[in-house]
């Protein structure tokens, strides 16, 4: 059998070998260097069928020492292509499609087109993408209705958002310091974005003073010390004071009059303001657009639907009976319903429902719907994770006496969250897509940018493909982004955790 | 003296299942102990109820002079002062052997970082891996992770330990080196409870054996006696079985 099957199978490599020379000469007659008078195609294709042929001689994977050693790009091309009769048709199929579709798409794309500055009357006459409409509208596909001369400061928006988003990549900056990079890249962003003066009072105090505690508490307290605790619980009265304004300063005087019998201590100091010019021009959130706001829109959704998201987790496996009700009906509730119904009670709804006088901008209202929107969706992902943590991993913590909250921060959330890195990170690319249905709420995001600012003009309303395709780019560029960092993030994990043995 | 563990009329149900029967238990300082028995014969349980991961349902168990109730307060102070050996160690695999160690005193006794960590290489000296404490628990062999978590909790300073089959998840090969370590935290006289069919580590370390079947303790006695003399029935087919061949 020895003797038969080695004949067999160099028939085999011999037949293989006569299909590539066809396709060799295929190419030949292709680049014009051939005087032969045959038609390219013909030729390729009689390769590819002589080379499929050869799979029916003698499979590739029964191939013979001998022919390690012969020509490796045919080996290559057997061992990958024609392996056997139905990859050699896969192959063949493949292949097709290719040749049909590749040649006009890269004709349309790259040789028709036109590229650098050009008119649209040129675009029309070169019958290929017209990459010359982006190089005219590209800045407002970017930024939206952002005022024109100011575009510089979108533009160092998306720079500072980039950045802090980077610098968190790196596992070796996981430090508490980070929250100060985030407050003051924050703080940064928003007075470039709005410019104008920036009015410091009472809350601005109470909101600065709210991170230098939690620093300080980082900083000089010990893990787990009463004297951290007490710089956190300082830190909370004050975003308390920061965020809940004139109302704290009110139950200050009701308290200040029935002890000392004094009347509006709190709310006058409260009044005391002053404002710092920023030297830069008031830009509304309505005009804020492009990417920076879908940037921002979804680092912020990320950043805060993130812990929300645990806490719902943990909530939903929670033994108190209240906790858990609200938590499932919250998930339940949530999830059941189109972001854009969200989105819509937020916009439209919500400011009905607000007392007197109280007012959210358009911005936050759709930010806080997606955040609720996501942080539902997150929260199923994570408690799946918490329920394929062994049993054995809460026992051996409350053994140890830990509490609640250092078992689950410490022990069990760690394990949970890094078990689900990839459905985790499979929502936030969800997210970040999502937000471009603010645009019903008139917010002008990346893809309304696209449509409203850069299609809509009348001039060149025919190269509608060219912008959807560049809005395409950028959200891939992102995306593709996350999920490479999401299997870095798995694989640095896993280093060291599993077992070697 | 006044005993560490108390236990007295203690039941237990599982759903319609009847594991603790009017348990009546006292544990002295410095005791060592042994509970054997078949398996679902409750062994797991008791032991699992004297650190509260077992809830019972009647009777009254006193530990270090504190009653085990709902009170959360309790249940944190018992926790603290008794240490647990599971089977499958249990161990933290997202943590260095080091960190495994350090975290409980870190944050449940509020040791000085520094301080934690002086002492976790004192415990692993102790069961004699210092080498291991910055690979993670899956790099270790199965008797090595047993004694990272004898060495996880001494490094709490418990009053008691409990043991609950420690070496039944070992190949035979690692069992010596863990028994070996729990012998030497016997001779320095730490009160100890272990669910274990290890009969040459009851012989050599138990004050007393005690043997348990459907729930209820059927006899003890000190090992001599225990494993010699054997009074009721039942235990006389469990020694038989486990010591026949």
């Amino acid at each position: 059998m020895g003797g038969q099957g080695l004949s067999r199978e160099f028939v085999g490599h011999l037949v293989a070998l006569l299909g590539v020379a066809l396709i060799a000469m295929a190419c030949v007659v292709w680049l014009g260097v051939s005087p032969i008078e045959v038609s390219a195609r013909q030729l390729f294709w009689a390769g590819i069928l002589v080379l499929a042929l050869s799979t029916l001689v003698a499979p590739a994977a029964r191939w013979p020492n001998w022919q390690a050693q012969s020509g490796s790009a045919l080996r290559w091309v057997r061992n990958n292509f024609f392996s056997n009769s139905w990859n050699a048709l896969l192959t063949i199929v493949a292949v097709y499609f290719i040749v049909k579709l590749a040649p006009p798409a890269i004709d349309w794309l790259f040789v028709k087109a036109t590229w650098g500055e050009a008119t649209p009357e040129a675009c029309r006459a070169a019958k290929g993408a017209c990459w010359a409409m982006i190089q005219e509208k590209h800045r407002v596909i970017f930024f939206g209705r952002y005022p024109f001369f100011e575009h510089w400061r979108p533009l160092l928006g998306i720079c500072l958002l980039v950045t802090m988003v980077l610098v968190s990549c790196f596992r070796r900056f996981w430090r508490p310091w980070i929250g100060l990079v985030w407050a003051g890249g924050s703080i940064a962003f928003f007075l470039v974005m709005w410019g104008g003066s920036l009015a410091v009072n009472y809350r601005t105090v109470a909101a600065v003073a709210t991170v230098a505690a939690i620093a300080a508490g980082f900083k000089f307290a010990g893990p787990g010390s009463n004297l951290r605790s007490l710089f956190m619980a300082i830190a909370a009265l004050l975003f308390v004071l920061a965020v809940g304004g004139g109302s704290i300063l009110a139950v200050l005087d009701a308290i200040a009059k029935a002890l000392f019998g004094s009347e509006r201590v709190f709310s006058d100091l409260g009044a005391a303001s002053f404002a710092i010019p920023t030297g830069l021009s008031f830009v509304p959130t309505a005009l804020w657009g492009g990417l920076p706001l879908t940037l921002l829109l979804s680092v912020v959704g990320i950043i805060v639907s993130f812990p929300l998201a645990i806490l719902l987790a943990l909530g939903r496996r929670s033994k108190m009976p209240l906790i858990r009700t609200f938590c499932v009906g919250y998930i339940e509730l949530i999830r059941g319903v189109p972001l854009i119904s969200l989105l819509f009670v937020a916009a439209f709804l919500l400011p009905l429902f607000l007392p007197q006088g109280v007012e959210i901008g358009d911005l936050l209202r759709a930010q806080v719907a997606i955040i609720l929107f996501a942080a539902a969706y997150l929260a199923e992902v994570i408690r799946g994770g918490l329920q394929a943590i062994p049993r054995g991993q809460f026992e051996a913590a409350d053994a140890l006496g830990l509490g609640y909250w250092q078992k689950m921060g410490k022990v069990v959330l760690p394990q949970a969250i890094t078990i689900v890195i990839p459905p985790i990170v499979n929502t936030f690319i969800g997210l970040f897509k999502d937000t471009s249905l603010v645009s019903i709420v008139s917010l002008t995001d990346l893809l309304l940018a696209t449509k409203d600012m850069a299609i809509a003009d009348v001039n060149w309303r025919a190269f509608y493909a060219e912008g959807y395709i560049f809005a395409a780019l950028i959200y891939f560029v992102f995306c593709f982004f996350m999920s490479q960092y999401s299997q870095h993030l798995e694989r640095s994990f896993e280093t060291g955790r599993r077992k070697r043995r | 003296m006044e005993p560490i563990i108390a236990m007295r009329h203690v039941d237990k149900w599982f759903g319609q299942f009847h594991v603790l029967k009017d348990i009546n238990l006292e544990i002295k300082q410095r005791e060592k102990i042994v509970i054997c028995g078949p398996s679902g014969s409750g062994k797991s349980t008791l032991i699992r109820c004297i650190n509260r991961l077992e809830e019972h349902q009647k009777g009254q168990i006193v530990v270090d002079g504190v009653e085990l109730t709902n009170d959360l307060k309790n249940i944190e102070h018992t926790r603290r002062e008794v240490g647990m050996v599971f089977q499958h160690f249990n161990l933290f695999p997202h943590m260095t052997v080091l960190e495994n160690l350090t975290l409980a005193p870190i944050w449940v006794r509020k040791m000085p970082k520094a301080a934690a960590e002086e002492r976790a290489m004192q415990m692993l000296l102790r069961v004699r891996i210092p080498e291991q404490a910055s690979k993670y628990p899956g790099q270790l062999s199965g008797g090595q992770q047993q004694r990272v978590a004898i060495a996880r909790s001494l490094c709490m300073n418990p009053k008691i330990m409990l043991f609950d089959e420690p070496t039944s998840a070992l190949d035979p090969e690692m069992i010596k080196e863990v028994l070996d370590v729990m012998i030497e935290l016997a001779r320095e006289g730490m009160t100890m409870l272990c669910v274990s069919h290890e009969m040459g580590f009851a012989r050599q370390v138990a004050d007393r054996v005690i043997f348990m079947d459907q729930g209820e303790i059927i006899e003890q006695n000190e090992p001599h006696e225990f494993f010699n003399n054997p009074k009721s029935d039942r235990t006389k087919l469990f020694l038989s079985q486990i010591l026949g061949h």
